[in-house]
């Protein structure tokens, strides 16, 4: 099994760490393990030499910082070199002062367009547009259907044309046209997945963007695309002038160094990632972020944005006093479930976690939804006097929540067992490293729902 | 039973042509960078390897495989004597040995004849958009074309407008399809399409399934629960699992393989999309690591676009 970006670089400034002195020979060493690891992660071969040369320039050129270790220093120039790549701040998509503005989506075949569509719509309709739907994809079997389920779905007007319409122009030209007449200010456009060698629809491609002037023309690409995404990336740049890109998948375990080569030969912007199959999976890339989970510092803005977004903040407060105060009840610890499942599934949202410390390798902990929903079941199906009060949940009423919440007695007792040692290693949370190392493990096992 | 026996007499003569075609810009960037690399060598320095390294490692052959390549080279150009202005051929053969030998202990080609009673189950597997219901139209309209009945299984219930996009195919095929409800349980509609499969008498059943991702370890307890409910009423079904494999897949493109041999006991791959730039060479090194054979390969987006895949006519294409 290949490491991860993250455990690959860690283990290589563990190396360093222990060194005081940082010589030319640990350098090269460190940057060894780097190139093996961006090829691994996709990268592409001349994009990771590149990388590989101005890192170790640096690292070894006059830029000498007294307050940093000499370890530290090749951790920051490796992570500031990696941001400076992927585009330095995060990049707003363009609109025209006179609506309607064109969003042209392009890419391979099946690399999300139509997914991605429907997510960027509904992105930004939650950002105060009003974002209308339309496929010129007349090739795909039933990929005009696809959008309109989608769409439906997500609650995002679409424009399906009239019957028998077969021609992407005019399927383009109407959903403009309706769009205009509808008072909706952004159109996007997906299109039939093409060959960046198939001169003919590339064709069809620069007919399109001349006729529509689109403000953005968005690359979607698959993160787990291999060295071949220079190629097609650079080809579709050429022919269209791509605007930005959006990469798609990133729930896979894919590393993604395709947005490094993607980035590198078009110039232009990374704008959204893609993380899963609901049409809310769908964010802002952030360079900085994504810059910080390869390197392990973890992707922490995201984690605590989506808890904004997610969590009601009052009673987030009051859960937290409540937490440290160690009458952490089972009602809160209900609560608290509700409120973090909000945020997605909870694989994604242990992955934002940084990588580093004590929730090292948290992430990697297979998360069982369905163990959870039984969590929130068996609190669920407790009186309101039991939650407060565990310590009166004797045989007979374990029986009864067993029934009540369909599960079996041994489960019940189980979550006891569980919440009581979690209540108690709450109360040295915040008392230094045991109890944060106690925090770790009673985490991973509650996520997996196994007893240790 | 020759093995080209699943579809029939053996392929047309252009099959060469077209598979060549195909891997044509592979070729031809493999060979000319080849020939630049060994310009004026006499032997294989660390110059030679290190840009050999660069071009294995652009084909997607990742870096285990590449290094593994460029050991052999240099071991076994160093035992043999060497010829002035010979190097360049000598280096091509010792790769094309190699990567033939990597092949060729992985067991790819077109699969054996199924010895089992009909109907033969096949299950097409693999992760988001990677071509799996475009695979299943080109196998059908291939096994209608060799006098087959065919029965096609829509059990991906998930994604919007698959059962949609899968009837089209099956138009185009002739083929009858077993559907329901979107959002209905894979393994209910694969269930119903195998009772049916086993009235009706047809010879094979071709299974669409939902793309997953391979880390989601729910989604991959659903393939184990698929097969399970296909062995309980056939016995040996599913005959054929086929990875389904992006030939523009990175490295992942292994961990897909091991996880979906885990789950569903994988038992050859398909590599879609060889007609773009793309090498598709983590296919190697899936067959090198985990020894799963390569069985078909497709080259474009028409029915007859699927073609067995040729371990000997792939390597020769690349080098020749």
């Amino acid at each position: 099994m290949f490491e991860n970006l993250t455990e690959k670089f860690q283990r290589v400034y563990k190396n360093l760490r222990g060194e005081g002195k940082l010589t030319e020979e640990h350098i090269n060493l460190a940057m060894g393990e780097i190139r093996t690891a961006l090829l691994e992660a996709d990268v592409n071969v001349k994009v990771a030499q590149d990388f590989i040369e101005r890192v170790r320039a640096k690292a070894l050129g006059s830029e000498v910082m007294t307050s940093l270790s000499p370890s530290q220093q090749v951790v920051k120039t490796v992570h500031d070199e990696m941001i400076a790549l992927l585009g330095g701040q995060a990049v707003k998509l363009r609109f025209k002062s006179q609506p309607p503005s064109v969003i042209l989506m392009a890419g391979l075949q099946g690399s999300g367009k139509t997914t991605t569509s429907a997510k960027l719509a509904y992105w930004l309709s939650r950002n105060g547009h009003r974002p209308q739907l339309v496929s010129v994809d007349v090739y795909r079997p039933a990929a005009r259907e696809q959008l309109k389920i989608m769409a439906q779905n997500a609650g995002m007007p679409i424009f399906e044309g009239p019957p028998g319409e077969n021609s992407p122009y005019e399927l383009a030209r109407l959903a403009r046209r309706e769009a205009i007449m509808s008072g909706r200010d952004t159109v996007i456009v997906d299109t039939a997945g093409r060959l960046h060698i198939d001169q003919q629809l590339m064709e069809e491609m620069k007919k399109l963007r001349e006729q529509l002037e689109p403000t953005e023309i968005l690359f979607v690409a698959d993160a787990m695309i291999g060295q071949d995404a220079v190629n097609s990336a650079a080809e579709f740049h050429a022919k269209l002038g791509l605007t930005g890109i959006i990469l798609t998948k990133m729930d896979g375990d894919a590393r993604g160094g395709a947005a490094i080569s993607i980035r590198q030969v078009t110039g232009q912007p990374l704008k959204f990632i893609g993380l899963g199959e609901k049409f809310d999976a769908f964010e802002m890339f952030h360079p900085d972020r994504v810059a910080g989970r390869i390197l392990g510092m973890g992707d922490v803005l995201s984690l605590v944005e989506k808890a904004e977004q997610a969590m009601d903040a009052k009673k987030a407060r009051e859960l937290e006093k409540r937490m440290f105060a160690a009458d952490f009840s089972l009602e809160d610890f209900r609560e608290q479930l509700k409120q973090v499942r909000k945020m997605g599934p909870m694989d994604q949202v242990l992955g934002m976690l940084p990588q580093v410390g004590p929730l090292q390798g948290l992430s990697k902990a297979k998360v069982d939804e369905r163990e959870l929903t039984k969590t929130e079941a068996i609190i669920s199906s407790m009186t309101v006097k039991e939650r407060n009060n565990h310590q009166i949940i004797n045989g007979s009423r374990r029986k009864r929540i067993a029934v009540g919440s369909g599960t079996s007695v041994q489960e019940v007792n189980r979550l006891l067992k569980q919440y009581v040692q979690a209540k108690r290693m709450m109360k040295t949370f915040s008392s230094g490293f045991m109890g944060r190392k106690l925090a770790k493990m009673k985490l991973e096992e509650m996520f997996q729902g196994q007893p240790q | 039973m020759p093995i080209q026996s699943l579809f029939g007499p053996p392929p047309p003569p252009s099959l060469f042509d077209r598979f060549k075609k195909a891997v044509t810009s592979t070729r031809d960037t493999l060979a000319a960078k080849l020939e630049e690399a060994t310009r004026g060598k006499i032997e294989v320095d660390q110059a030679l390897l290190d840009q050999l390294e660069v071009t294995l490692l652009a084909a997607d052959l990742g870096i285990t495989t590449t290094t593994e390549l460029l050991k052999a080279v240099k071991t076994r150009a160093s035992s043999t004597t060497a010829q002035a202005g010979d190097t360049s051929t000598q280096v091509r053969d010792i790769l094309k040995d190699e990567l033939l030998g990597i092949l060729t202990r992985s067991g790819s080609g077109a699969p054996a004849n199924p010895t089992a009673e009909p109907p033969v189950v096949l299950m097409l597997v693999g992760v988001n958009g990677v071509g799996k219901t475009t695979t299943i139209g080109k196998l059908a309209h291939q096994l209608k074309g060799n006098g087959k009945e065919v029965l096609l299984c829509a059990a991906d219930t998930f994604r919007a407008a698959a059962n949609e996009q899968l009837e089209v195919w099956a138009q185009r095929s002739h083929t009858e399809m077993i559907r329901q409800k979107p959002g209905a349980d894979p393994s209910a509609v694969l269930y119903d399409a195998l009772a049916a499969a086993k009235s009706r008498g047809v010879d094979y059943v071709i299974v669409d399934t939902a793309g997953r991702l391979h880390n989601k370890s729910n989604l991959m307890a659903e393939l184990e629960k698929m097969k399970r409910t296909a062995g309980r009423l056939i016995p040996g079904a599913p005959h054929e699992v086929l990875l389904i494999l992006d030939a523009t897949t990175g490295q992942n493109g292994v961990l897909q393989a091991r996880e979906f041999l885990q789950a569903a006991g994988v038992t050859g791959i398909v590599l879609t999309k060889l007609d773009g730039t793309a090498k598709g060479g983590v296919a190697v090194a899936i067959a090198r690591e985990l020894n799963l054979p390569i069985r078909y390969v497709g080259i474009g987006e028409q029915r007859d676009d699927l073609v067995p895949f040729n371990p000997k006519l792939y390597v020769d294409s690349l080098f020749e």
